[in-house]
């Protein structure tokens, strides 16, 4: 859905926004903006409604009660889960840029133009060089930027990531997050979902902590604390801190496995 | 004659009947034109989907001949049901999506079966709707498969770049505007006219064969879409040249022998190729 009376700096709307599956309601009365320059980050359990609540923004979820889009003129840059394609498929990372841009000539020929500005862009992502391989070919870091790189060649106003630290190792963690907060510092607003606590969402700006509803909205400092971790998860967590930063124990009270200490003989 | 002049006369004989020619220039180009739509069939793992089809045309074949109805408009518009039906259910991915898809196509089958059995003249109108014939041939079966193909191809030309993305990345691709369900809607389009239009030569039986030989082959000798777009046609219309002039020297069904030198180039392919082109098939997904 398109908003149209909305403040300039508006990107995207969530009102009062209820989304279900047949009886199963995953998504119950959510409300909330990202505006222009933010670095939003949605955090919650698995099953707590993070990807229907992102599908319903770019418009594949319906919603069955209360509104939900983006202001009208706003470009959304796409991110999905790496695993959401077949790297097998017989394409080359040029091939995958390119493929988004509408065909303007009867000839499905790449475009000098075409060819240099989706090179520039990977350039700009640290994948020079790299437009003749065949997408199998890169490491899983690399597939992760060909996606970012494919969402910023039509110039998006805020990219939307569906998981995108999920399934790498840390290396690659780091790699993403730092590609990111580039990103954010060259002007470009991101919103995307994570369950990964520490890895990531500690590093964001602001969270939205939801479990079909949203239980919590602001800075890390303000949400990653035990009395709203709780209600998230459902049971009781601890927080460290750590360089300033909050450290969340992921596992709960009394759910740890005590060291086996031999008896003394 | 000379010994050289008397094979060049012998391999040249068949042209010397009309009923070759015809059948030779159909099924070259049926060969061509499954091997086109075949890259889109392997690459979106539907192979079972070219089978199901086939079978359901069928089924339309059969009621519109005891119907007395125009063949290419009854088979047709049952077809392009069927396709669009099994594309939705595909798409959608409901629970056991290829049981649904074997009960639709084969209870398709059974009806037509059964409608030929009870008032057709039953058991030549299924031998030549199972296995096709090239002795059948007329005009307007040259005219046909060339039309279609000739239209496959513009459409797959012309729509390329949203083809690709819809088939690599449908998710995306819905969201950056492609409308994913009239792309799948106009390839289960061509893949129903196709069976319908290049039956009568090969039959229901083996069509799912050359929707998945020919591009699967290709896929092994190429990492390139843009390529196995014309591989893939290119060893699908090699094959059926090759096939219908072995099966007239053998004597044997020129259909079986079409899928039998596929399925040797296959072969032959995936033993010739290393380890990656061996790899870049067993990730072809089925459904």
């Amino acid at each position: 859905m398109i908003l149209k009376a909305a403040p300039d700096n508006l990107l995207v709307s969530c009102h009062h926004l209820s989304c279900a599956y047949g009886e199963n309601v995953v998504v119950s009365d959510v409300t909330f903006n990202v505006e222009r320059g933010e670095f939003v980050g949605i955090v919650g359990p698995s099953g707590s409604g993070k990807t229907t609540l992102l599908r319903a923004i770019l418009g594949m979820v319906k919603p069955v009660h209360g509104e939900v889009g983006t202001v009208k003129g706003v470009r959304l840059g796409y991110v999905p889960q790496v695993e959401s394609v077949d790297w097998n498929f017989p394409v080359t990372v040029l091939e995958v840029m390119v493929m988004t841009r509408p065909q303007r000539r009867v000839l499905p020929r790449i475009t000098v133009a075409e060819r240099r500005s989706a090179n520039e862009m990977l350039e700009r992502l640290g994948l020079g060089g790299l437009g003749n391989r065949h997408i199998r070919e890169l490491s899983g870091g690399q597939q992760q930027r060909v996606f970012v790189a494919r969402a910023l060649f039509h110039n998006p106003d805020i990219l939307v990531l569906d998981e995108p630290t999920s399934g790498v190792d840390v290396r690659t963690r780091h790699e993403v997050l730092h590609l990111l907060a580039d990103l954010h510092q060259d002007g470009i607003s991101v919103l995307l979902t994570t369950h990964d606590l520490n890895g990531l969402a500690a590093h964001l700006p602001r969270l939205v902590c939801l479990n079909r509803e949203v239980i919590a909205d602001g800075s890390p400092r303000e949400v990653l604390v035990p009395d709203v971790l709780e209600r998230l998860y459902g049971a009781p967590m601890h927080v460290l801190e750590h360089g300033g930063m909050p450290v969340v124990l992921d596992h709960a009270e009394g759910a740890v496995i005590k060291p086996f200490r031999p008896r003394a003989v | 004659m000379s010994v050289p002049a008397l094979v060049a006369a012998d391999i040249f004989e068949p042209y010397g009947f009309e009923f070759f020619r015809n059948g030779t220039v159909v099924a070259v180009a049926a060969g061509a034109l499954c091997g086109l739509l075949g890259v889109f069939v392997v690459l979106r793992g539907m192979s079972y989907i070219g089978h199901g089809l086939s079978h359901a045309v069928f089924g339309g074949a059969a009621a519109s001949a005891v119907m007395n109805f125009n063949y290419f408009v009854g088979a047709g518009l049952w077809g392009i049901v069927s396709g669009v039906l099994i594309g939705r259910i595909a798409r959608r991915r409901i629970l056991g999506a290829d049981a649904a898809i074997g009960v639709v196509t084969t209870a398709s089958f059974a009806v037509g079966l059964a409608l030929l059995n009870r008032y057709g003249q039953a058991k030549r109108s299924i031998e030549a709707v199972l296995f096709g014939s090239v002795l059948g041939v007329k005009t307007g079966d040259i005219i046909a498969v060339v039309v279609v193909g000739l239209l496959a191809l513009g459409v797959i030309v012309v729509g390329y770049r949203r083809f690709l993305f819809s088939t690599f990345d449908p998710e995306v691709a819905s969201v950056s505007g492609v409308r994913v369900s009239l792309m799948e809607a106009a390839l289960m389009v061509m893949l129903s006219l196709t069976i319908l239009v290049t039956m009568r030569v090969i039959g229901t039986l083996l069509i799912s064969a050359l929707l998945v030989i020919p591009a699967a082959t290709a896929r092994m000798l190429t990492n390139r879409f843009a390529r196995m777009l014309w591989i893939s046609p290119l060893i699908g219309g090699a094959g059926a040249f090759v096939g219908m002039n072995l099966a007239y020297h053998t004597n044997t069904s020129a259909a079986a022998m079409i899928i039998i030198v596929c399925a040797t180039a296959f072969s032959c392919v995936y033993f010739a190729s290393g380890v990656r082109g061996k790899r870049r098939v067993a990730a072809l997904g089925h459904l």
